[in-house]
């Protein structure tokens, strides 16, 4: 069964992205630095009357930072709304997704994110989980147990 | 209340239509389980909605109704035709009469009696009844998602900013008059349609005020309780996000006060309280917060009992806990895992800690207060912004970052160029002395790693643990900001309390006050240990004010002889009795000055106190506490110094105290007994003894044994026995004396007062030539 994915190119190679996963695909304006936050995260942007969190995604990757990168793809993750930099977009294409091939030794941050493979013109593009690049917080939040 | 009865019909309405389906199915198919289930659920929720609504004529056709469906679906009736037909008949009447409700119109109730009567299991079947027209009014309300809420305001941010952004692009070239005008009416219809759209998410208490009846109800019947609730404010309106968010919390704390702190009747009763316990739960707003309150008149907290908890539990020290300050025991309700009942109950379980309700209130930017007492009850306080989303804010400048700082946490802000604040080195951290008050210096460039963020000034920033001063560059605007949550990333770097998008379209971050006093590590000692290093710190040395005199001197003052120091009006202090004076709530406190103090404006004062009396010193400003060296350059001719001293390498005059206060007269402190000798009336004690004790006497109906009355005040026609040690009687008379007639008229104030005072002098006079 085909799904959509998203190709995007980040850190010199490129990557497919679940479409479902994806909000939109746009170039940020300025990005306000969040001092003090995870490195792979950049900062702030305004997207229309919404402020995202902009994920430096080569860092999230353990790479170095894409300083020049200025699109990103938008998503909404656990009621949050996030900017993932990328070099560049290609299209979103239907894929049949396969299964990470067995033996495959990824490097730590990739093997966290990689959800599979889909195969484009025979050249095999990871599938990337955005969720599983969002530096984790510290949760604070308690429920009343009545 | 109308608006639950607009929120019931509209509910009532809706539910009706989405049911007239289900009943048409349930009558094809009488056994289906699924639709007999959605009917009953609408007429329980009905019958539960007359209960506190007092529609008893829905209530009881809704009810019997339920009756009859609970017994089909317990499997005790079968759902024939005829049942149908009745359960139908009466959704109907349900629809009929609420619509009537609606409208306002009457509607005769002969019929209802043969409706339930055909629910019976031997009833004759109904005639199906014509549906009479029906007169359906207009809905003035209509039910919204909050999810529609919430994109309608986004919609009004774009909005907000798309105007911004195209008032900014149209200043940058000449513009056309006609397309400014333009703009502005743009601008303001902007502005009214972002109130109004902000006013939707407001809604009043009632919302979560209405389900409390039955919770306490619910809570006190099992436990035996009797409990009578009053709800004030219920109309104050709030966010109703908020609202969702505090229902929780409100809910335990109800169910504490209803469980924990009322009593069992019968102890109530052999306390000499009522047998019904009282919770009262009210609300208020003041300025952009919203106060409940929520008192009962129950035991209260047993503090004794927390400690011994606190310490059994292992949370603090023995020594620890007898240090603590009664505030800080009493605090002790909100740490992890305490409760001060001992035994766990089906309704507030165990150990179902404040810690929760606390944290909830704090995470919605709310504060939790008590008050205590022990025997008489528990008032809890909760103090919460309007809305979630709009916040007061100071915009703060550092390097080329803007910060918004909540106003509510900001005592101050003071400019550090000025001479009222000074910063020292102490070991590798810093503090900030702000006019005399010592504070933890927190540069908030340095903690956030930017660079060339210089300091300008100091933010004194409240929290609840302590004060700290937070180094900060220019302040830059002051705005309401609408306050989103951040990402938890940079949630939990600790020191964010939100993101914002201001009119300038750039995202700027909300910073949390307590947030950065941890994250600087500041630790904030409690008040007792500051006390004891005050203590030390006398022993070096005599603790002083130094402050900048009326006449522009710079003197000090021992500290133990200012009680406070504040900020008075002008207008307050006045030239009467050949001195100056300035008039406090209860009466009026002298003044000592050294020169003329200003007529006009607010003038800084020190409220001074050698323990009896009190005396008060204008100043020009405050500076800081000083500790003096013991030596001390006399000097002569000057009345009211008491010498020089070098603080800081400067040469200031010390005050003279002892001068100060000697020429103050000392409040009267014997007050001589009156002795009320009683008519039975209570006239003495409701009409005379205010008289008494408004003149300095103090008053009394018995006599402590050893204790003899300055004069006895009797009725003439009832006058005391004689007494022994032949105390001065004066008697008084029930009506004006007649000439000849002895005794003196008893609402006569002057010639009442004249002749106690005459008595007791007399009597002092004796007394002292009994001395000679």
């Amino acid at each position: 069964m085909s799904e959509l994915f998203l190709i995007a190119h980040l850190a010199g190679r490129w990557v497919a992205v679940a479409a479902s996963q994806v909000d939109s695909a746009v170039d940020i304006g300025e990005v306000v630095a969040v001092p003090c936050a995870p490195p792979a995260v950049r900062g702030l942007a305004a997207l229309r009357s919404r402020v995202v969190t902009v994920i430096d995604t080569q860092v999230a990757l353990g790479r170095e930072p894409a300083h020049r990168a200025r699109r990103a793809i938008i998503a909404a993750i656990d009621g949050h709304h996030y900017a993932f930099l990328v070099d560049a977009f290609d299209d979103v294409f239907p894929f049949d997704a396969a299964p990470l091939s067995c033996g495959l030794a990824l490097d730590g941050r990739w093997a966290v994110a990689a959800r599979g493979v889909v195969e484009r013109d025979g050249e095999p593009l990871l599938i990337l989980d955005l969720a599983a690049l969002v530096p984790a917080g510290v949760v604070t939040d308690g429920a009343i147990a009545a | 209340m109308d608006d639950l009865l607009q929120e019931f019909i509209a509910e009532t309405r809706e539910t009706l239509d989405a049911l007239s389906g289900e009943i048409v199915l349930w009558e094809a198919n009488p056994t289906d389980r699924a639709r007999l289930d959605a009917i009953f659920r609408f007429v329980h929720t009905v019958k539960g909605s007359c209960g506190f609504l007092d529609l008893p004529r829905l209530g009881r056709l809704a009810h019997a109704a339920e009756d009859v469906l609970a017994a089909v679906r317990e499997g005790t009736r079968a759902p024939d035709t005829a049942l149908v037909n009745a359960v139908l008949a009466i959704v109907d009447r349900i629809g009929e009469l609420t619509e009537a409700i609606a409208a306002g119109s009457p509607l005769d109730d002969t019929t209802e009696d043969l409706l339930i009567a055909a629910l019976a299991e031997d009833a004759v079947p109904l005639a199906p009844a014509s549906a009479g027209p029906q007169t359906r009014t207009a809905s003035r309300s209509v039910r919204l998602a909050v999810d529609l809420l919430d994109r309608m305001m986004a919609g009004m941010s774009d909005m907000v900013l798309a105007r911004n952004e195209l008032a900014r692009r149209l200043r940058d070239q000449p513009i056309d008059p006609r397309v400014e005008g333009a703009l502005e009416r743009l601008s303001l219809t902007v502005g009214e349609m972002r109130d109004t759209i902000s006013r939707t998410r407001m809604q009043r208490i009632e919302a979560l005020f209405s389900a409390m009846p039955r919770m306490v109800r619910d809570t006190a019947t099992p436990l035996g309780k009797l409990v009578t609730l009053e709800v004030e404010g219920a109309d104050v309106e709030l966010d109703r996000e908020m609202i969702e968010l505090l229902r929780d919390p409100l809910v335990h704390i109800i169910r504490n006060a209803v469980d924990h702190g009322i009593e069992p009747p019968a102890l109530r009763r052999a306390l000499g309280k009522r047998e019904a316990g009282r919770l009262l739960v009210s609300a208020r707003q003041t300025g952009n917060q919203i106060v409940l309150e929520i008192s009962d008149d129950g035991r209260g907290i047993d503090v004794d009992r927390l400690i011994a908890k606190a310490a059994a539990a292992g949370l603090h020290s023995e020594a620890k806990l007898a240090a603590m300050t009664d505030r800080q025991r009493l605090d002790l309700i909100f740490a992890p895992g305490l409760s001060s009942r001992d035994v766990a109950t089906a309704v507030s379980g165990r150990g179902v800690g404040m810690d929760v309700v606390r944290a909830n209130i704090e995470q919605i930017g709310g504060r939790i207060a008590l008050r205590n007492r022990p025997g008489v009850g528990l008032t809890i306080e909760l103090q919460v912004p309007l809305t979630l989303s709009i916040i007061p804010a100071i915009v703060v400048g550092v390097g080329e970052q803007r910060f918004a700082l909540p106003r509510q946490s900001i005592e101050e802000i003071v400019a550090i160029r000025g001479d009222a604040v000074r910063i020292d080195e102490l070991g590798d951290s810093r503090v900030a002395t702000v006019r005399g008050r010592r504070l933890p210096l927190v540069d908030l460039a340095t903690l956030l790693r930017i660079e060339g963020g210089r300091m300008q000034a100091l933010a004194i920033v409240g929290t609840r643990d302590g004060n700290f001063a937070l180094g900060i560059g220019a302040v830059l605007d002051s705005e309401e900001l609408v306050v989103k949550p951040v990402a938890p990333a940079v949630m939990g770097t600790g020191i964010y309390a939100g993101q914002t998008l201001p009119d300038s379209g750039l995202p700027m971050l909300l910073l949390d006050g307590a947030g950065i006093a941890a994250a600087a590590g500041l630790r904030f000692v409690p008040q007792v240990l500051v006390d004891e290093d005050q203590a030390t710190a006398q022993e070096r040395g005599i603790d002083a004010l130094l402050f900048d005199d009326l006449d522009g001197q710079r003197r000090v003052l021992p500290l133990a002889a200012v009680d406070r120091v504040e900020t008075v009006s002008a207008s307050a202090i006045r030239l009467t009795g050949g001195r100056l004076h300035l008039s406090v709530d209860d009466g009026v406190v002298p003044l000592v000055t050294m020169a003329e103090p200003p007529a006009t404006g607010q003038v800084t004062l020190l409220r001074l106190t050698d323990g009896v009396t009190e005396i008060g010193y204008p100043i020009r400003d405050a500076h800081e506490i000083v500790t003096l060296p013991v030596a001390m350059a006399p000097v002569r001719g000057r009345p009211g110094i008491a010498g020089v001293a070098v603080v800081n390498g400067e040469q200031v005059e010390v005050v003279d105290g002892h001068a100060l206060f000697a020429g103050e007269i000392a409040p009267p402190a014997v007050r001589p007994l009156c002795l009320l000798h009683h008519d039975g009336t209570g006239w003495m004690d409701t009409f005379l003894r205010p008289v008494l004790e408004a003149s300095g006497y103090r008053c009394a109906s018995t006599l402590a044994p050893g204790e003899t009355a300055a004069v006895t005040l009797a009725m003439d026609d009832d006058p005391p026995a004689a007494s022994a040690s032949g105390d001065p009687v004066v008697l008084l008379r029930s009506r004006p004396a007649m000439p000849g007639e002895a005794g003196i008229y008893r609402y006569d104030r002057a010639a009442l007062i004249a002749a106690v005072a005459a008595e007791m002098e007399a009597r002092g006079g004796l007394r002292q030539e009994m001395a000679r």
